[in-house]
């Protein structure tokens, strides 16, 4: 009961600000999910990510160089 | 803490948050707390933090006094910026004169704090208390879980400290004669721009804007527009909002609050989009530089108004000012860039008559106004 109900949390993704460095890899790897505005920086979607995209949000999460792109789970 | 609650007191600082839940909060955190008590007013067209501070010290260092016996906190720390000269030395005096005859259970310790648009900002008052810089950061914890040395804090800002200590003295049912079942008690604000008698008033919660703007001496001629709330605020056209009332509740259902308390007075003599590139301007070098959106997007925003307000920018210009001040809004660690969005937003909406005037004669026909509204200020208590 109590591990279904923990993978039931909603994951949602977040930027902290002040250590992105807007280099963009996150939009290359979850364009889904995130998009760059006029100057480079991530917009992400806060809705909760889909099921079949939580996988490749784990791996932006990882990949980002700065670890600014955070996985929230609510 | 219930009389609190029972008072209905909420935040004086900008954000109108409930006193007593964030005192609950703190009182809850585990360790011991530490009260701070939030002097710095980096609104350039607010004053009554300092006027408050210079006139009244004690009813401030008496709020702070019972806020830390509420929380269990022992420590409490009031933080006035070292440019507040006035301000500071009657702090300076007061804490002296309570410890002269041994008047408070804690020491109250006075913190110079620099001056500046973002540095009130809970986050980064915290920062610098904790010896980083007076900038914010990115929560969570916030500053009421992991404040000072990693402690609870109750930031309040000195305002509100005040009224606590009134209510205290005097009850809920007192401090509930005053104002609006959503705004108790009585508020300060900050008259500035083209009025006759600039300055700080006390007023009740819900008293029209027409009726303050009469009290504070009336306007240099018809008024057109309002700025509610600061710079970071909304502007309000004359036509359907003089007779809104000044509280929380009843600004909310066209978008703006009270903010800090601020009301700036544009009359018909004035250009609102020759304003409000100024104070877009003056937001963004107030950037605290840290965040992309911010620090590119105001910058970016700033220089597209000034565009539209020489006539130079195109039909997409505003188009593009739009999307900015959409992307831009909670991008930041602070709440920085929500605020110029929104102020920027709404001298779209309020001023769309001036914009087709500008882009279509390629000019501003205002006089300049004198002075300048964003420089307008009551006299700051140096
Ligand atoms: S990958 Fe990381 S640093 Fe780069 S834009 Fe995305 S969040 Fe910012
Ligand atoms: S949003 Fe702007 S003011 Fe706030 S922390 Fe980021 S850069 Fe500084």
């Amino acid at each position: 009961m109590m591990e279904t109900a923990g993978r039931r949390r909603n994951m949602r993704l977040v930027v902290n600000p002040i250590t992105c460095e807007g280099h963009g890899l996150c939009a290359e790897l979850l364009p889904e999910w995130v998009r760059l505005d006029d100057w480079g920086y991530p917009i992400v979607n806060p809705d909760p990510v889909p099921p079949e995209l939580k996988d490749h949000a784990r791996r932006a999460v990882a990949a980002c160089p700065t670890l600014a792109l955070l996985v929230r789970l609510d | 803490m219930r009389a609190v609650e029972a008072s209905g007191l909420r935040g004086r600082g900008g954000s109108g948050f409930p006193t007593a839940r964030k005192m609950s909060a703190v009182a809850q955190g585990g360790r011991r707390p530490v009260v701070v008590a939030n002097g710095t007013e980096g609104e350039p067209a607010s004053a009554k933090d300092k006027l408050l501070l210079q006139s009244a010290p004690h009813l401030v260092l008496d709020g702070m006094v019972l806020a830390a016996e509420a929380v269990g906190a022992r420590r409490a720390i009031i933080c006035v910026e070292e440019t507040a000269r006035r301000a500071w030395l009657s702090v300076e005096a007061a804490i002296d004169e309570r410890r002269a005859i041994g008047l408070d259970p804690i020491g109250i310790e006075l913190a110079a704090s620099p001056s500046g648009y973002v540095v009130g900002e809970e986050s980064a008052l915290v920062h610098w208390l904790n010896g980083g810089p007076a900038k914010p950061t990115f929560v969570p914890p916030r500053p009421f879980e992991k404040g000072v040395g990693g402690r609870p804090t109750l930031v309040q800002n000195v305002e509100t400290l005040a009224h606590l200590a009134l209510l205290a003295r005097f009850g809920p049912d007192w401090f509930r004669e005053i104002g609006t079942p959503g705004h108790t008690g009585s508020t300060l604000i900050t008259m500035s721009g083209e009025v006759a008698r600039p300055g700080v008033y006390e007023i009740a919660p819900g008293t029209s804007i027409a009726h303050t703007i009469a009290s504070s001496g009336g306007a240099a001629d018809d008024v057109r527009a309002v700025l509610v709330g600061g710079y970071a605020g909304r502007w309000l056209d004359a036509e359907h909002s003089l007779r809104l009332g000044l509280s929380d509740d009843q600004l909310r259902p066209v978008g703006a609050s009270l903010g800090a308390g601020v009301v700036v007075v544009l009359s018909r003599r004035g250009c609102g989009l020759a304003e409000t590139t100024r104070i877009a301007r003056y937001l963004a070098g107030e950037s605290s530089g840290q965040c992309g959106p911010c620090v590119n997007g105001l910058a970016a925003i700033a220089r597209a108004l000034d565009q539209v307000h020489r006539g130079e920018g195109g039909p997409d210009t505003l188009a593009t000012l739009q999307r900015w001040a959409t992307d831009v809004a909670g991008r930041g660690a602070c709440h920085h860039p929500d605020g110029a969005a929104r102020m920027v937003a709404s001298a779209l909406e309020v001023f769309s008559a001036d914009v087709d005037w500008h882009g279509r004669h390629r000019r501003c026909w205002a006089e300049p106004v004198r002075p300048d509204l964003v420089s307008s200020a009551p006299p700051r208590s140096r």
